[in-house]
């Protein structure tokens, strides 16, 4: 596969990127037999996935490999995905990608898929560990795309000091006043003030989430800002010495700028996993099946670390980076052992609003 | 009340417009008021168990004091856009046709380009590491960067100057339409020209200023955009809760709820300035 070097445009364009997470279980239907024998070029494919998150050719590629007519769509949330997956019984969608606690959550309400595994034979590229991820253990209804986690994302020369824990963050140096973002979306608000306090990032437990919403309250106003979309611009002009970061958002900042660090604190963070799913409404499961399978190999899986600066679950794939790569972007080698000790957040059913509910007294107390 | 003229509209040339109501704007709005009253489902959606909780959260000092803090940041900006839009629109009015058209075009110009642009171009000139403030301890005036985004201030700042040119138009138009032979009269009966300003031309160019404070109030009540970017995330409006309650929390029927009582509010508003431009011409009208 010819490999697109787009370090740069991925950084401009990640802004759509919607980020990741995870969880636990899953629930069961029926499997239908799927016909290994199925003529592959009669059926067509439809694939929501992130904007540019995928090889810009990569309906023509897969298509020229089995025949299958492909149309990629791009959504820009698991939010504006999981609308569209629930709004009718035919989205009209074949794979979907989204994180690994939304593949959870819609495989437990009976819309996803069973993957037929005799017709995904790359699953065998996978670490093992990428087999038994909380949110869907023994990969019924998802196999992972890319993983990573959530740490600090500094400029050495700017904090004086290397930061080593959350609370560098929640309650700054004076000097580092005003100069640090977090962010604000789902449940990476609270993550930093949870972890800091010794709490699972998945907790229910209202005295803890209190806990954490007056941490975070007392954070507000030494912060730059909140920040989602942009922060490693941040750190790369100046305006912010540390901020909490995505780790393959980081890289785009290191694109920029090569002093830039990222560290996860010792706490502990997340692992966040984005997922691909088949949906139970597909007619054409052979062909989906069949999508994963190439996707699963190791040469399209490269492609992804190389070019969108994330972490993968393939050992292959990840064995044939560049160790150059891994050396201008350090957070490519965190290892599986490392990632995987990180807490998968899992999705809470009806308990989500309470998390809902801190995010929003947070961000509107003045 | 109604005036004659569109009691006896013919029905066809009204139809077009009626059905774009309905289809664009009775049925979604009584989407929304339906939806109020109903259960969030998990991935958002309305889940058919009836609840007035939505209508109590409302009434959570969190959220209300949002509301009203929304209110007075729309009503700041509104205030200073009359203020600086005034005498732009009067400056316009006062110019020759030529130099007229190009001072319209310049008003306009921004509007072409993509408002999100314009935001970002805002981050860029005034961040602390940003262009103003390189210049500024470039040239020695300043030592340490001075902190211009982020705040409140700079949410008004970014909201006024969105919306300024919403102002300035109308305030324009009206102003161009006034028949210059009554501030002649006035002049010629004696008026200094202040007096002729104060007595006439401000007068009849209140039904103007009104329709620009709504088109400037409406906007910057909802805008959820500048806060997050300007305001970097710090401060929340209105806009930002209704955006958040449907994309970040799932909670349409909150998110109805508060999108209807925005709607109700900027429709009471625009009732009063209907209300109060009607008194103000009646009276010219009938005569």
């Amino acid at each position: 596969m010819p490999t697109m070097r787009r370090i740069a445009t991925a950084a401009a364009g990640s802004l759509a990127l919607a980020l990741a997470a995870t969880s636990c279980s899953t629930g069961g239907d029926a499997t239908e037999t799927l016909d290994p024998n199925a003529d592959l070029s009669e059926q067509t494919l439809t694939v929501s996935i992130w904007a540019d998150y995928y090889p810009e050719d990569l309906a023509e590629q897969f298509e020229a490999a089995t025949g299958v007519k492909t149309t990629i769509v791009n959504h820009t949330t698991n939010e504006d995905i999981v609308a569209k997956l629930t709004a009718s019984s035919d989205p009209g969608i074949d794979v979907a990608f989204v994180s690994g606690q939304y593949a959870q959550a819609l495989g437990e309400q009976g819309i996803l898929a069973k993957l037929d595994k005799s017709l995904i034979p790359n699953e065998e590229n996978l670490y093992p560990e990428a087999l038994e991820l909380a949110y869907d253990e023994g990969n019924v209804y998802s196999e992972p795309y890319a993983w990573g986690t959530t740490g600090l994302c500094y400029r050495p020369d700017l904090t004086g000091y290397d930061p080593t824990s959350w609370n560098d963050l929640l309650d700054p140096k004076p000097e580092l006043v005003g100069k640090t973002t977090m962010l604000s979306t789902d449940r990476w608000l609270s993550m930093p003030a949870l972890k800091a306090a010794g709490h699972s990032l998945n907790t229910t437990d209202d005295a803890e989430l209190e806990e954490a919403k007056a941490q975070l309250i007392e954070t507000k106003p030494t912060l730059l800002a909140y920040d989602d979309t942009t922060f490693y611009s941040k750190l790369v002009s100046g305006e912010a010495a540390m901020v909490e970061a995505w780790d393959g958002w980081c890289n785009y900042g290191i694109a920029e700028d090569p002093s830039i660090k990222f560290v996860v604190p010792e706490e502990g963070a997340d692992l966040w996993v984005d997922t691909m799913t088949v949906l139970e409404s597909s007619k054409n499961k052979e062909a989906a099946m069949a999508f994963i399978d190439y996707i699963l190999d190791p040469e399209v899986q490269t492609w992804v670390a190389e070019n969108i600066l994330y972490k993968v679950p393939n050992k292959a794939a990840m064995e044939a980076l560049d160790p150059a790569l891994i050396d201008s972007y350090p957070t490519l080698g965190i290892t599986v052992d490392e990632l995987t000790q990180q807490e998968t957040i899992v999705d809470l059913g009806e308990d989500t609003v309470k998390y809902v509910d801190l995010n929003a007294e947070v961000l509107a107390t003045n | 009340m109604t005036s004659t003229l569109q009691r006896e509209a013919p029905v066809p040339f009204l139809a077009p417009g009626v059905l774009f109501l309905i289809v664009f704007m009775a049925i979604p709005v009584g989407l929304l008021a339906f939806y109020t009253f109903f259960t969030r489902g998990r991935f958002g959606g309305i889940v058919f168990d009836f609840t007035l909780d939505n209508w109590a959260k409302l009434f959570e000092p969190l959220y209300l004091g949002v509301i009203m803090q929304s209110i007075g940041m729309a009503l700041v900006v509104t205030v200073l856009a009359l203020l600086l839009g005034y005498p732009m629109a009067y400056g316009i009015a006062g110019l020759s046709p030529k130099w007229r058209t190009v001072a319209l075009v310049a008003i306009v110009l921004p509007f072409w380009t993509n408002f999100l642009i314009r935001t970002y171009a805002w981050i860029l000139l005034l961040n602390n590491a940003g262009w103003v403030n390189q210049w500024l301890q470039g040239l020695g005036l300043v030592d340490e960067p001075i902190s211009m985004l982020y705040t409140p201030q700079a949410i008004i700042v970014g909201l006024l100057y969105m919306y300024l040119p919403l102002m300035v138009l109308p305030l324009y138009a009206s102003l161009q339409q006034l028949d210059p032979s009554l501030r002649e009269a006035a002049t010629n009966l004696g008026a200094t020209p202040w007096r002729a300003f104060r007595t006439v031309t401000l007068p009849l160019s209140i039904p103007g200023a009104l329709t620009g404070c709504i088109f400037v109030f409406v906007p910057a009540m909802s805008n959820f955009v500048i806060p997050e970017l300007i305001g970097g995330g710090k401060t929340i409006m209105v806009g930002n809760l209704v955006r958040d309650q449907f994309f970040e929390a799932r909670d349409w029927p909150f998110g109805a709820t508060l999108a209807l009582v925005l709607t109700i509010l900027l429709v009471i508003v625009i009732l009063v300035q209907n209300a109060v431009s009607r008194r103000l011409t009646e009276g010219p009208r009938r005569g």
